[in-house]
């Protein structure tokens, strides 16, 4: 089922925009006491809330402003800032060109919109709900922008107001981690997709022993995607070589 | 810093951010793509989801060493298998977060 179709079957924009918060909440959940602690964070650093909330707008990345917010704090060189920034997301471009195949033939126009609220977060709902069949780009920019929204109010009260949820409060800590296992496990379509987590998993681990930084997340993907897809091919050959 | 030279560093860091999310969306949304690259790009949620989540339960980020004894890594045992039976997303971020909140009051 193409993303146009499903868009005209079901019930108009109430529809798309209850579907789409539906999918966002947990992300919005986990963004919540993360972005108040950026906001913490920045006003430490000297940044007040409109600066961190123009940070949020220009640069929609949580990990990186975390790093670009101690690197203030430390006076380190623009240009160091945003070679940091470029590394740590580049993983995005991979998560880019998966979401491609969903998203094939849709108007720049629209890819121009969308492209602003890739992240892991949003990634992984929108490519699982995809998966599943009865998604499409409007509800996946629903969950771009709810996401995005709560996020830069998340960093400007918390530069306000410091954080108004205790360190550790309900587990919400482990928000994102449960969503994101979660998202793992729907994402297990068949033996190559576990063999290719699992592969994934353990690269990671090593990876970043051994390299500390972020070069692990691309690195680690890249090589399970890899020997995932491998796999796949010999066993389909040894079938077909079957008949 | 001066406004404008924060404003200077945000676009920087904006361009670096958004370019690496919207090219390949552009120039690969627009054409028939190979058999075997989409059948690569099909693995790739599940590879860079089990790159992003095993280091963040197993790898204690202060000193950068591997640790089984997290609370994290206890926690993402049951989460799991709740996870697996429920396939639910909501219900596992809930199951989750409450399991997590139990062992921190415990431990």
């Amino acid at each position: 089922m193409t993303s146009t179709q499903y868009n005209q079957t079901h019930e108009g924009r109430s529809g798309v925009l209850r579907d789409g918060l539906n999918a966002a909440w947990p992300i919005c959940l986990g963004y919540f006491p993360i972005g108040m602690a950026l906001g913490v964070l920045g006003q430490q650093a000297g940044l007040g809330p409109a600066w961190i909330g123009l940070m949020s707008v220009l640069v929609f990345a949580g990990s990186a402003q975390f790093i670009a917010v101690a690197m203030l704090d430390g006076g380190a060189s623009a240009t160091a800032i945003i070679l940091t920034t470029l590394v740590v997301n580049f993983r995005h471009f991979l998560m880019s060109s998966a979401l491609a195949i969903p998203l094939r033939g849709v108007r720049r126009g629209f890819l121009i919109l969308f492209a602003y609220g890739i992240t892991d977060e949003s990634f992984g709902v929108n490519m699982t709900r995809f998966r599943a069949g009865n998604w499409d780009r409007w509800r996946a920019l629903v969950v771009h922008h709810a996401a995005n929204s709560t996020w830069i109010l998340a960093t400007i009260l918390g530069s306000l107001v410091g954080s108004l949820i205790p360190p550790g409060a309900f587990g919400i800590d482990f928000a994102l981690p449960g969503m994101f296992i979660a998202l793992l496990v729907l994402q297990l379509h068949g033996r190559a997709y576990v063999f290719t987590g699992i592969l994934a998993a353990g690269l990671a681990v090593i990876w970043k022993l051994l390299i500390p930084g972020d070069s692990y997340i691309v690195g680690a993907a890249i090589l399970a995607a890899t020997g995932g897809y491998l796999v796949r091919r010999r066993v389909r050959r040894q079938r077909e070589a079957k008949g | 810093m001066s406004f404008s030279a924060y404003l200077l560093l945000l676009l920087g860091m904006g361009a670096v951010t958004y370019l690496p999310r919207l090219l390949p969306l552009l120039l690969l949304s627009q054409r028939q793509l190979p058999r075997w690259l989409v059948d690569w790009l099909e693995l790739i949620p599940v590879a860079i989801l089990a790159a992003l989540l095993a280091p963040s339960l197993l790898i204690d980020s202060h000193s950068n060493s591997f640790n089984l004894l997290r609370p994290e890594f206890w926690v993402a045992v049951p989460t799991f298998l709740f996870a697996i039976r429920s396939r639910s997303l909501g219900g596992t971020v809930l199951v989750g977060m409450g399991l997590f909140w139990l062992a921190e009051k415990l431990l």
